[in-house]
């Protein structure tokens, strides 16, 4: 029997189109409304859409380096 | 009304509890049901100011005093009660249901409290009643996690009693109200205030002993503990500028335990300091705007963050398993639990048509108007990681991912209809802020949906979820945990303890075995002295004891004659 049609290849192929449609939907937004920056930094264009990608890759990066040295099985405090 | 309104709201949800594991069938669900809403009525029948008065020991205690703020506590609080008690009637477990609403009404008494001492006595009513939730889980697990919980709450409430103490030594009133930070009993209130919100260093207990709870009693465990710390925080500390970074560790603490977790309900447990921490933030900013943020972010996260909870709960339930390596592709078979819990991730992102977008951008907002660059780029990336720790990772790695194999049945209709409810709430506070925003402690003329806001929020969201996608091999789960300040009590501790108790057994042993030798050695004297062979006991033959008798005799006779 064939699996739900959400995890056919096919339809992750359509999804991922989807999704940057909106990806660049958003960012080409920003030119037809009015930004209203409060500092220098955060009036450079599509500021937010790098922000959050560079913040969420920083904040996966620091994540690993620190689970490098904190990281232990889970039965850590079992017995 | 004044004579209902005397008596503290709270106390008719702890009644109930002690009254519910009494009463058997209809009646019980009645109670559970009833009872919240007969609360939340009773809460918004005190008016402002002081109610009712008790003198005790020459302090005026003001059981019941009506504010804006605790109003709006309050009554998330019953919402709550009544919706927790709606999904736990699914699984029902009177005794739990018992502790939670004790506990919670507890939590409603804390926030309608006039003075510091009826704060303190129902915030110990509140350690015992959550930690009896705790050990409702059954597990030998909940039973340890439940006590170390325990132990470190006994300590905060002890820490807050003695600044409390401290406080009334100094000022000669018990008066709950602002505090500025120029005593040490000060700093004693504000760390038994932030222990109980998950503050660093003692964060742990939080994502150490919630997810050991049933799936319902996690539920109520998320919303009452550590909102009505930021209750305390707001009412007593507001603009306190410590806050601000306190509440920007707890933030990312937050988000880079959840990255790290492989427990759905420990993920979702670390999502909770994480918003905490941006209501401690906010409480630490200070300002109109700050300050209705950071109230309004307690009232949605509560609503969100029980019906996430809710999802993770009915997952367990139906399949028994709260691990991500073991769960995956549940929206086969679960898909309304899949996409109530959906809608709870997308509010904590703070989506727009959201309740977590109208509350969340009062807090940033208020860091643009002070001038606060590095605050605000703080925050901002913040809410890109709560997207990515909360918002997609849990409904990703539980309902998606792989096929896991499993095919649970759909959650119970009690548990879909509690869903439901908090789900209609969270959109419908999106859509239509306006009550809410009604009920803040000051006036607000905040407007979320502009077209700056929408869009911006949008890409910053949507940019994360890139981000989540593109770095998703490096998020792969393993059966791992992470070490947190726990350790220190956990394993550090024990180990000192383990030491002294090794050289103290020792030295027990040698002082055992020098009693027995000594013991051993007085009973062997005994027994040559006393016992069968013994001298003392020996039988003398008549023989000889005629001799004696005749050698007495002589010897009397000759002392007669001399």
């Amino acid at each position: 029997m064939e699996d739900y049609w959400l995890v056919r290849p096919r339809a992750g192929r359509i999804l991922w189109g989807v999704f940057a449609a909106i990806l660049a939907a958003t960012v080409l937004a920003e030119l037809l409304i009015e930004r209203h920056a409060h500092f220098g930094i955060d009036g450079i264009f599509a500021f937010n859409a790098w922000y959050g990608f560079g913040g969420c890759i920083v904040l996966i990066v620091f994540s690993k380096a620190l689970g490098a040295m904190l990281k232990r099985t889970d039965t850590f405090y079992d017995g | 009304m004044a004579d209902i309104t005397a008596i503290p709201p709270g106390l008719l949800l702890v009644a109930a509890g002690l009254l519910l594991p009494l009463l058997r069938g209809r009646l019980q669900d009645a109670l559970v049901l009833l009872v919240p809403a007969v609360t939340l009525w009773l809460v918004w029948q005190v008016p402002d100011g002081v109610v009712s008065t008790v003198t005790l020991f020459g302090h005026t205690l003001e059981p019941v005093e009506g504010t804006r703020l605790g109003r709006l506590f309050a009554t998330v609080f019953c919402i709550m009660t009544f919706g927790g008690g709606l999904y736990a009637l699914a699984i029902k477990q009177p005794l739990e249901l018992a502790a939670a609403f004790v506990y919670s009404g507890s939590a409603v008494g804390v926030t309608l409290a006039g003075d510091l001492v009826t704060l303190l006595v129902f915030w110990e009513v509140m350690a015992v009643g959550s930690t009896l939730v705790v050990w409702c889980g059954g597990s030998d697990k909940a039973k340890a996690a439940g006590l170390r919980y325990l132990a470190i709450h006994l300590l905060g409430g002890v820490v807050l009693m003695a600044g409390i103490a401290g406080e009334v030594q100094a000022t000669g009133s018990v008066e709950l109200g602002p505090l500025t930070l120029d005593s040490p009993a000060r700093w004693l209130i504000l760390a038994g205030f932030l222990l109980n919100a998950g503050a660093p260093p003692l964060s742990a207990w939080l994502p150490d002993a919630y997810p050991e709870a049933s799936p319902s009693g996690m539920v109520f465990l998320s919303a009452f503990t550590t909102k009505t710390a930021v209750y305390a925080l707001l009412v007593t500390f507001a603009g306190a500028e410590l806050l601000v970074w306190v509440g920007l560790y707890m933030v990312f603490y937050g988000i880079v335990y959840a990255i790290l977790e492989n427990d759905m309900r420990r993920i979702l447990a670390y999502s909770i300091v994480n918003q905490v921490g941006f209501m401690v933030t906010g409480i630490g900013l200070g300002g109109a705007l700050a300050l209705n943020g950071a109230a309004s972010h307690a009232f949605v996260h509560i609503l969100y963050k029980a019906l996430l909870l809710m999802s993770a709960g009915a997952v367990l339930h139906a399949t028994g398993k709260r691990k991500c390596t073991d769960l995956g592709g549940l929206f086969r078979t679960m898909p309304i639990t899949a996409t109530l819990g959906i809608v709870g991730a997308l509010s904590i992102s703070a989506f727009p048509l959201t309740s977590g977008f109208v509350s969340k951008s009062m807090i940033s907002g208020a860091a643009t108007g002070g001038h606060l660059m590095y605050v605000w780029l703080l925050l901002a990336a913040a809410s890109a990681g709560v997207f990515l720790h909360a918002g997609i990772k849990f409904p990703w790695f539980v309902f998606f991912q792989k096929d896991s194999g499993l095919r649970p049945k759909e959650a119970p209709l009690l548990m879909r209809l509690a869903m439901t409810f908090f789900a209609v709430l969270c959109i419908g506070i999106g859509v239509w802020p306006q009550p809410l925003y009604a009920m803040l402690p000051f006036p607000v003329d905040y407007v979320p949906y502009t077209a700056d806001h929408v869009v911006t929020q949008l890409q910053l969201l949507l940019f994360s979820g890139l981000a989540f996608f593109a770095m998703l091999p490096a998020l792969r789960r393993t059966l791992k945990i992470t070490l947190d300040w726990d350790f220190f009590y956990r394993r550090f501790a024990s180990a000192i303890a383990g030491e002294f108790t090794t050289e103290s057994l020792r030295a027990a042993a040698r002082a055992e075995r020098m009693a027995e030798l000594r013991a051993q050695r007085f009973v062997a004297g005994l027994y040559r002295h006393h016992g069968p062979e013994g001298i003392l006991a020996r039988s003398w033959p008549t023989g000889s004891m005629v001799l004696w008798v005749a050698v007495l005799l002589a010897a009397y006779l000759v002392l007669f004659y001399l």
